[in-house]
């Protein structure tokens, strides 16, 4: 699955059925120039059938070029030009030309030009054109007089040239051997070029599809050297102590933000930093989150209700993303509205006693019409705190609707009183353990501190270990180390099946003990260590922008552990009742598009959400199913993620976590040295800095 | 007791402290004896049986830290036998100890105070070192350290050979510790430097399944740390020059090679410049395609120029101490671009034509002529004289520069070595058409010349009378009588009788140009006719290969076509008969050569040639050419027929 990912970056070439010849080209040059996002900035592959002179003749798939003008004298001077520019992404880019023949006088050119430069001349001869010559060796820089250069070349050698797009130079070779600089201050955008002069010269071309003779990758290597080490050796001089602050601050407020409640005080402890949220509420945006990723969105609807009341009724786009989300849940069975209908999850039945008799009541109150329709389905465990009656007297319907056996709910109780209930916690994991616990993708944030730490990562990590088992905090620590020594083993896999394997063995020892009733810091920590919402980065930075990122590998542990529990899977846990609340469900979603359609005008996104949405139905096995990727447990990630975002920009916390922001930016740092030619961009990819 | 129970502690304070602060170290041994005693009293305790391994560990440690400071601190350790000391201690099991020991001792070999004969006096050191290399990464990278620094010319590198360095190293070369590999490294370095017998075995042996030219392939990457570029790349030198690798192996034509021409860019520092050239110098010194390939290569021509801008102008005025590095590299740096100029233009014409032209080339080699420094003069002169292989810049640059002038002063009062190249080159300035011929004769170099073939050192002798016979060819009869003169019969004879043949061909080769055109010929033998024939006859009749019996036969020919100076060979009859016996003899050149003898004589057209014919028809000459006219060699037959007109004319 994550090659797939990665090929769909090259998608231009991936797409097209290709030749053998012609794929190992593809994958010479993706070797050569990982960093060039081929669809946007093509590379060179053949001489342009488009870009030549008359006198110019193409032949063998455009890689030959033959002379077939007079060849009287310099006018008679003919070019092409490659299919495409050389992109700044290269870092170092490179080709070869075989001379063929050097014909009558061997007046021959190799180059670059930038697109419109004559092509009735040698390369060299004109502004943004520059050649080095057969005859005399010269090399030409825009200009009709050569410099003595290099040897001269005839039949039979291999002429190369290096562009490098770091420094803006360029160099030949002869036969293997570099010839040393030949121009600097090169401008961005040039073509490769040949250029002839006199009847039956003829050169080919590679621009990859062969190996070269000149070690290009040593060079590359080299460069890459650089400025890695340019990177590593940036000054921080005496802002040290700064710099290690900083970089605190950014992987605890990343453990803040996604929730990682117990790690993130352990590593305050560790680091003697001080956290801005305060605990309660990075434990209640944990819990909601967890709710939003074991598909029980409409719990965590209601319980973003009650802690941040007001909050999605002025988000209302946000509540429409999660509604979509609870009918994509309860077409899978895992929403508690209709979960509490299937025989096959006693212990959150066990765990809602209000549940069950609840939907009655809901059966019989079909045939309500929730104008608003926004709340209603929250309401699923009948239980709203006055607060957040009060905060929905907008839709009266609504709360009179939903406020009926507000008290018989136990677990509302808890979430009014924000805090550490030993049965709540207990209850939310055993239901949340089977999804969480499949997910054994390790924090790839502290994997990515110690090496922006610089200095000695190390050293610093195991202080920080060895510290913490002296603290209290022992055993999240270890958790958090453990996992990531499982990290290092699980990652490289990328194959389902390895991952599968790892998924299920660690599962089963943290489902018990998750399920267990004590409810020590401990135990919670383990389910952090394992479970990571948002914590997955993408194998291929580019994904990275901005904090928004998917993963995938995910996918597969998770499907493996779904299939683990109910090994067929049926419309809404197959239960008839829980498909008939479902499709009640759908029509006050649908109303409730109508509504936000009235109040805000139409929302494209929004329809197709719900066309989306509604089309699962339409397919007798909606998982396997063109949309039935939605049924994917990893979709609710992009949904947790905005609730969470949303929680956060409430209660005026950033919205990111600097962590993430900092490792977008960076991305899309490279991404516009790219754009603006800065050919350095290729050496220093966020990639080779991630784990 | 109590001082010996109190002593680790305090050893361990000072073994951090000396580590960290020299100024500490070299104040230990302060003039003040008292303080010389402490050294003394570590090396007691070191040798005590009865002290505990850590206390004599700690000794160890505070010893190694003495030995960072000065070289005083070294040589005065060194007068308290430390070095023995220290071997003794690596027999005890415990390895902190011996770790610690290693340590010292390395720190110790690798001062320029330190003799490394030092640690061949014992023959079981070097195999006791050899056993512990398997102990410790430690012991490894110290233990390659002393070696490589210890191993000094051919009779080192064969001790550590015959003690199985080569196995003992080679799989260090595939170490996790970089500082393991990068010793291992320079040991192989050093080892085959200049040594066949070594590089032979290299290039067979393997680690891991990779041969080790694989292996020191892979350390010439680009990314590799130069340091280790730069000595992977002299190993694959060595075994290049012993020929254990080709010179047309992909792995010296398209990776040693360009690797030492980037240690020759800018970017390098100014040692790993000077090493890169020094070594690539070496690689292409007799090879003419890798000396094609070195000249295109990154402009190197062109580079070198820049090791002649040091001291640079700006660093001289902005920054003292960058002054002072430059200044102590300038000379390093120009001797090594010498060096590396001199083997490019060995052998291809373009390429001397190349450097000739690059900038203020000539006026560099010239200044580099009168250099303080001997390094650079003998490097400037081994420049010049490969540059002077080249007919046309003899004619042109050479002669626009008055090259000769400082090669003359040169040529005063140096020492050998720079004779040797210096007077090879005035040699070829000394050839008929260069343009520097005269001026060198009137400044005084047949003097010179002379004196050198008096020399004990055999090229000396080989190189002045080499020289001398360039420049009587073709000369006026000045010359000629001034270089007889300059020579003295004597030291001619001397020389004819010299044990090597070199100076017995280039002697005869000198006498032939003496005696050439008639009147010169005449001239000379008549003062010195007595003196020459008597040298003919005694190289005639002694043991000598044919080139020489041949030159021999041809001054005789030369003195035969003289006028007056054919009554020397017409009145010995000893003379007569050899020559006799050589148009007989079973080889052809020499046959040939007696021929030209005889012609010489009985040429019709010159006075007295009837009575010749006379003499040489009694003595049977006749019935040999008769015999040589039916020869299956052509140019035997003609001359015979040649010389048989003669007598029917």
């Amino acid at each position: 699955m994550a090659d797939a990912g990665a090929g769909s970056l090259h998608g231009g070439d991936a797409a097209l059925p290709c030749p053998p010849e012609e794929q190992e080209l593809s994958q010479r040059l993706r070797r050569l120039y990982p960093a060039v996002n081929q669809e946007e900035t093509p590379l060179p592959r053949s001489w342009s059938p488009k870009d030549k002179y008359n006198y110019i003749g193409l032949s063998q798939g455009n890689l030959r070029v033959h002379y077939k003008g007079h060849g009287k004298n310099h006018k008679d001077a003919a070019s092409v030009r490659a299919t495409h520019p050389i992109p700044a992404a290269c870092g170092i880019y490179y080709f070869e030309v075989k001379i063929v023949s050097k014909g009558r006088d061997g007046y021959m050119g190799i180059g670059l030009s930038a697109q419109g430069v004559n092509m009735n001349r040698l390369p060299g001869w004109d502004k943004h054109s520059y050649g080095y010559h057969g005859d005399d060796g010269h090399s030409f820089c825009s200009s009709g007089t050569g410099q003595p250069y290099g040897p001269t070349f005839t039949t039979g050698d291999v002429i190369g040239c290096c562009v490098n797009l770091i420094n803006n130079t360029c160099f030949y070779t002869k036969n293997g051997h570099s010839l040393g600089i030949a121009f600097t201050d090169l401008p961005s955008n040039l073509y490769p070029t040949v250029g002839l002069q006199t009847p039956g010269e003829i050169v080919d071309a590679n621009f990859g599809q062969q190996p070269f003779v000149f070690d290009i990758e040593d060079y590359m290597r080299e460069w890459r050297a650089k400025i890695q080490s340019t990177i590593k050796r940036f000054p921080i001089g005496d802002r040290l102590g700064e710099w290690q602050a900083m970089l605190q601050n950014m992987v605890s407020s990343y453990l803040v933000h996604h929730g990682y409640c117990s790690t993130a005080t352990a590593f305050a402890r560790v680091t003697d930093t001080t956290i801005q949220e305060e605990q309660t509420s990075i434990k209640n945006r944990q819990r909601i989150q967890k709710l939003v990723l074991a598909g029980r969105v409409g719990e965590a609807i209601e319980a973003t209700q009650q802690l941040y009341p007001g909050l999605l009724e002025h988000n209302p786009n946000l509540l429409f993303m999660l509604k979509c989300r609870q009918f994509v849940e309860m077409v899978n069975g895992t929403d508690s509205e209709v979960r509490c209908f299937s025989a096959r999850s006693p212990r959150s039945q066990d765990s809602y006693p209000g549940s069950p008799s609840l939907s009655p009541r809901h059966g019989s109150s079909n045939s309500h019409v929730h104008s608003t329709g926004a709340d209603s389905p929250t309401c699923s465990n009948g239980v709203m705190s006055t607060k957040s009656k009060q905060s929905h007297s907008k839709y009266p319907t609504l709360s009179s609707s939903s406020s009926s056996s507000s008290s018989s709910s136990p677990s509302s109780v808890n979430y009014s009183e924000s805090n550490s209930t030993d049965s709540t916690k207990s209850q939310q994991h055993s239901s949340t353990s089977n999804q969480e616990t499949s997910r054994c993708k390790p924090v790839p944030v502290l994997l990515l501190w110690p090496r922006l730490g610089g200095s000695s990562p190390e050293e610093y990590y195991d202080a920080l270990v060895s510290n913490a088992e002296l603290s209290h905090g022992t055993d999240a620590v270890r958790a958090q180390h453990d996992s990531l020594h499982r990290s290092s083993a699980v990652e490289p896999l990328l194959l389902p099946q390895p991952a599968d394997d790892c998924s299920k063995q660690l599962a089963r020892p943290l489902v018990g003990e998750a399920a267990a009733p004590v409810n020590t810091g401990d135990s919670e920590m383990e389910m952090e260590a394992e479970h990571y919402p948002n914590g997955v980065l993408e194998n291929s930075s580019t994904r990275i922008m901005n904090g928004t990122y998917k993963h995938e590998e995910i996918l597969q542990t998770d499907e493996s552990s779904m299939e683990d529990s109910c090994p067929q899977r049926q419309l809404c846990g197959g239960n008839h009742a829980a498909t008939e609340r479902m499709i009640q469900f759908g029509r006050e979603l649908q109303m409730l598009s109508e509504q936000l359609c009235r109040e805000y005008g139409k929302n494209t996104v929004h329809k197709k959400m719900l066309q989306d949405a509604f089309s699962l139905l339409a397919y007798s096995d909606p998982w396997n199913c063109p949309v039935g990727q939605q049924l994917d447990p990893i979709q609710r990630e992009p949904v947790c993620a905005a609730l969470n975002s949303a929680i956060l920009e409430s209660q005026n916390l950033p919205k990111q976590p600097p962590l993430m922001l900092a490792l977008g930016q960076a991305s899309e740092c490279l991404r516009l040295m790219a754009r603006v030619g800065l050919g350095s961009c290729s050496f220093a990819r966020v990639d080779d800095y991630l784990h | 007791m109590a001082c010996v129970l109190e002593a680790p502690l305090r050893m361990s304070v000072l073994s951090e402290v000396t580590a960290s602060s020299r100024h500490y170290v070299d104040r230990l041994f302060d003039l003040d004896p008292q303080k010389v005693l402490q050294g003394v009293m570590l090396l007691y305790l070191l040798q005590q049986e009865t002290s505990s391994t850590e206390l004599r560990t700690e000794c160890a440690v505070v010893l190694g830290s003495l030995a960072m400071g000065t070289e005083n601190n070294v040589k005065s350790l060194l007068d308290c036998h430390i070095i023995p000391a220290l071997l003794q201690g690596l027999l005890l099991p415990d390895l902190k100890f011996i770790e610690a020991c290693l340590r010292c001792l390395r720190t110790i070999f690798i001062s320029p105070v330190t003799p490394e004969e030092l640690l061949y006096t014992d023959a079981t050191v070097i195999s006791h070192l050899m056993a512990l290399l398997s102990r410790s990464r430690y012991t490894q990278e110290y233990i390659c350290q002393i070696f490589s620094h210890c191993c000094k010319g051919p009779d080192h590198q064969t001790i550590l050979f015959n003690h199985g360095a080569v196995q003992n190293i080679a799989h260090l070369l595939v170490s996790t510790s970089y500082k393991v590999r990068m010793q291992a490294l320079k040991c192989f370095s050093v080892l085959a430097f200049e040594n066949p017998q070594v590089s032979m075995t290299l290039v067979n042996v393997s680690v891991d399944g990779e041969l080790l030219p694989q292996i020191f392939v892979k350390m010439l990457q680009r990314d590799k740390p130069i340091e280790m570029q730069l000595t992977s790349a002299k190993c694959l030198t060595s075994m290049c020059r012993a020929g254990a690798i080709r010179t047309d192996d992909s792995c010296i034509v398209l990776k040693t090679l360009p690797c030492l021409v980037r240690m020759c860019s800018k970017e390098r520092l100014l040692e790993e410049r000077v090493e890169g050239a020094e070594t690539l110098a070496y690689l292409i010194e007799t090879d003419v395609e890798l000396q094609r390939i070195a000249s295109i290569t990154d402009h190197l021509i062109v580079m070198l120029a820049d090791y002649f801008k040091y001291p640079s102008s700006v660093s001289a005025i902005t920054d003292i101490k960058r002054l002072d590095h430059d200044l102590k590299h300038a000379h390093e740096l120009r001797q090594a671009a010498f060096k590396l100029y001199a083997s490019l233009g060995a052998n291809d014409e373009d390429i001397r034509k190349k450097i000739i032209e690059t900038e203020n080339m000539m006026d560099r080699i010239v200044n580099g002529l009168s250099e303080s420094s001997i390094k650079v003069r003998l490097a400037a002169v081994r420049c010049l004289h490969s540059l002077s292989r080249s007919v046309q810049q003899l004619r042109t640059s050479f002669q626009d520069h008055a090259v000769w002038k400082p090669l003359m002063k040169v040529l005063q009062n140096a020492p050998n070595e720079i004779l040797v190249v210096a007077s090879s080159t005035l040699c070829n300035l000394l050839l008929e058409f260069s343009p520097s011929k005269e001026p060198i004769l009137e400044s005084g170099a047949i003097e010179l010349l002379c004196s050198l073939t008096q020399s004990e050192n055999l090229a000396l002798r080989v190189n002045g009378i080499w020289a001398l016979m360039n420049m009587a060819f073709q000369a006026e009869q000045k010359i000629k009588s001034d270089i007889l003169r300059g020579l003295s019969t004597e030291q001619l004879f001397q020389l004819l009788s010299d044990s090597d043949v070199n100076v017995l061909m280039k002697t005869l080769g000198l006498l032939r140009n003496l005696l050439s055109t008639r009147p010169h010929i005449d001239h000379i033998m008549s003062t010195h006719g007595k003196q020459i024939m008597q040298a003919v006859t005694l190289i005639l009749e002694g043991e000598h290969n044919i080139e020489v019996k041949e030159q021999t036969l041809c001054i005789l020919a030369n003195i035969a076509d003289g006028t007056t100076a054919k009554e020397l060979i017409m009145t010995n009859d000893d003379i007569l008969q050899k020559i006799k016996y050589y148009m007989s003899h079973s080889n052809a050149k020499l046959q040939l050569a007696a021929m030209f003898c005889i012609s010489n004589l009985i040429w019709n057209e010159e006075e007295g040639s009837q009575e010749r014919q006379d003499k040489l028809r009694d003595m049977g000459i006749v019935d040999i050419l008769h015999k040589l006219s039916q020869s299956s060699d052509p140019n035997l037959c003609d001359k015979a027929k040649t010389a048989l007109q003669q007598y029917l004319a």
